[in-house]
């Protein structure tokens, strides 16, 4: 399983992350003697690039990988084949210009703590992020303390303003507060508070409001809006929801089984899909209109676990327009169909 | 087949129920009334706590001890289940009115295998027969679902999620029931799966012309399934009417703020309009309109009054300041 590097972009000034041929293989079904007899393929040979600034959604079923592209990217999980470049501030390889972007294998021991402070990740339960025997403040303050931002004092009067951001106010009534003390929408504040606290260049954010309520979403959904451009961060957003990420994101990425089968602008993506494996996923949305009569969407069979999956595309099995071609041909390149607009699939 | 007789099937009249805490009691729902006719599907939609739940286990009868009904009926083929003794409730439960739950999980036993589970349902709950013409009325209820019969021998850990909400349907549909309460029944699926099962039953529902309540969050799918929709707010219907006219002209502002909250894939991409505050607590609920806390609209009035009930065609809500039926935008409304 030689990964392929598909898409390769010149790494440009604009470029923030540059992901290539990322792979993740998690052993499964171990056999006698603890050997491993198999592997899932999570992540399988996916390449995308983040600008500064710019939005990422990347979406897919339960199960495609996503959010192990995710951890991938915060360095949380080591791939096990391919590379993220990064060009984040402070951050240089030991030997090059500093202009020089940073290979994530490259990055030492001793800067990982540069690395922590300028990539964040935002996780999806505020029920489990934090530590329930720890006040707000300690909570925010501890990247602080661990990047050394501010003394003690300045630290009580950053995280009040970081709270004030976003939307806990007055600061005063919930420094000392425990989370249980709060809704989830809130412990969703504190967390964003947290990662934006010391100022990163770009951020995860892990399906953050799925375990919300609907009017909690709304508001964490538009804060992080706000907050992101505000603050010139990038981030890469994982949701399995369409709407959420066409609501948050400039561009969408579509995952299925490990692989990225297509990626674009959010609106040219969605009125214009090319996969049809998305066009499925577009036509299994509810529209929340009771004169819509929507399509069953175009798809067959159920999803399966990318278990050491046959050498063509994923999406084979299930796809309406897979031909003799598909079946005897290696997983499609992933390629420019239009403007910014790239697909993998032989079809399209 | 058409049969929408004018005898409601399912009746409702001023359910109240509290719960008891330490803190004092939880008035869960208050003053609940719907009716259901046969062959009508009804969706309950609300954030969470809002009593969406607290209704479907009180038409079940299955409350938690510290329950307390403070009044009310629920009607079920002229009887008042309600004031049925646990005996006799049980000849109701599942053979007149069964629930789809929320988690499929849990739903099933794990040490079971899943036709065993089902057949058992038929059983305890007075079909009449042998254990092989419930076999073979298992097997009839899989294929409806849309799951091969030769998955009755299986256990629940060897299902998908998707799977596990189908048996769960086959187990709800086992012994003919003219209700069916299904409580956030896609909520934990993805959406293809949820496209499906979603079809499948309102297929099922229209076939044997049963009456459905929907419990859901999600105005999308409430949309797309039900003929009638009923909006909740602490513990109160606030607004209610048929889908179409709720969904082109809300009244209630709640309603048109839940609207307003969802994101779609479809249309111009707008600004969600923030629905600031939470739900009030329900120990201690505010005084007038029970929305006016979070409300735009709210008035003085609002804040001491309760509102009156206005009714335009198939649609009531209960307000003082009745939209003329436009969604909240947060860029005209100035709410950030």
């Amino acid at each position: 399983m030689q990964p392929t590097q598909n898409s390769v972009q010149a790494f440009s000034p604009e470029t923030l992350v540059s992901v290539s041929g990322l792979t993740r293989l998690f052993p499964v079904g171990r056999g006698l003697f603890r050997r491993t007899t198999s592997f899932i393929h999570a992540v399988d040979d996916v390449s995308f690039d983040l600008d500064h600034g710019d939005s990422l959604g990347l979406v897919g079923e339960s199960g495609c990988g996503k959010t192990t592209v995710g951890k991938l990217l915060v360095k949380l999980l080591e791939p096990t084949y391919g590379e993220v470049l990064f060009r984040l501030p402070g951050l240089t390889p030991q030997a090059g210009s500093p202009e020089d972007p940073i290979a994530s294998s490259a990055i030492t021991s001793g800067q990982m703590r540069v690395f922590r402070r300028q990539a964040q990740m935002i996780f999806q339960d505020p029920y489990e992020s934090m530590n329930p025997r720890r006040t707000i403040y300690d909570t925010i303050a501890e990247p602080l303390a661990v990047q050394g931002i501010g003394t003690v004092m300045d630290r009580v009067d950053l995280v009040s303003e970081i709270l004030m951001l976003v939307g806990l106010t007055p600061p005063a009534t919930f420094l000392f507060r425990h989370p249980h003390e709060l809704s989830g929408g809130q412990r969703q504040r504190v967390a964003i508070a947290r990662a934006l606290v010391v100022e990163p260049t770009f951020v995860v954010a892990d399906e953050p409001t799925s375990m919300l309520d609907v009017s909690s979403r709304t508001g964490i959904m538009n804060l992080m809006q706000q907050l992101a451009h505000g603050l010139g961060i990038a981030y890469l957003y994982v949701t399995h929801d369409l709407a959420v990420a066409r609501y948050m994101c400039h561009r969408i990425a579509v995952m299925y089984l490990g692989k990225i089968v297509e990626i674009g602008e959010t609106e040219e993506l969605l009125h214009n899909p090319l996969h049809p494996y998305t066009r499925a996923l577009l036509s299994a949305v509810p529209v929340p209109d009771p004169h819509f009569r929507r399509e069953p969407p175009d798809i067959r069979g159920d999803l399966t676990a990318p278990i050491d999956p046959p050498d063509r595309c994923r999406f084979y099995d299930r796809c309406p327009l897979a031909t003799l071609h598909c079946r005897d041909n290696p997983h499609p390149p992933t390629e420019e169909k239009g403007p910014g607009h790239w697909a993998a699939c032989y079809e399209v | 087949m058409q049969n929408t007789t004018t005898a409601p099937v399912l009746k409702v009249v001023d359910l109240s129920l509290g719960y008891l805490t330490r803190a004092g009691e939880v008035k869960a729902v208050e003053d609940f009334s719907f009716e259901l006719a046969q062959g009508q599907s009804l969706g309950l939609v609300g954030e969470s706590g809002c009593g969406k739940t607290s209704v479907a286990n009180c038409l079940m009868r299955l409350l938690p001890d510290n329950a307390v009904l403070r009044g009310g009926q629920v009607i079920l083929d002229g009887q008042d289940i309600m004031a049925l003794p646990e005996e006799e409730i049980r000849e109701y439960r599942w053979s007149r009115i069964a629930m789809v739950f929320q988690a499929a999980m849990n739903a099933l036993d794990p040490v079971y295998r899943v036709g065993q589970q089902v057949v058992e349902a038929i059983e305890t709950h007075g079909v009449e027969g042998t254990q092989s013409d419930a076999r073979e009325r298992v097997a009839r209820l899989f294929r409806m679902v849309g799951l091969d019969p030769a998955l009755m021998e299986r256990y629940p850990h060897e299902f998908s999620g998707g799977m596990r909400q189908r048996a769960v349907i086959a187990m709800a549909l086992s012994c003919d029931p003219a209700v069916i309460i299904a409580d956030e029944p896609t909520t934990a699926l993805d959406v293809i799966v949820q496209d499906r099962i979603l079809r499948e039953l309102k297929g099922i529902q229209q076939q044997l012309s049963m009456a459905i309540i929907y419990i859901s969050h999600d105005i999308a799918v409430v949309a797309e399934v039900t003929d009638r929709i009923g909006v909740m707010y602490a513990g109160r219907l606030v607004e209610y009417g048929d889908t179409a006219d709720v969904f082109r002209a809300p009244l209630h502002p709640y309603t048109a703020a839940l609207m307003g909250s969802f994101p779609s894939i479809t249309g111009e991409k707008r600004v969600l309009a923030n629905l600031s505050g939470e739900p009030p607590n329900l120990i201690d609920p505010p005084p007038g309109c029970p929305f006016h806390p979070r409300c735009l609209h709210a008035t003085d009035r609002c804040r001491t009054e309760f509102p009156p009930r206005v009714v335009l065609g198939s649609q009531w809500a209960d307000c003082w300041h009745p939209l003329n039926g436009e969604i909240p935008d947060a860029a005209q409304e100035g709410v950030v």
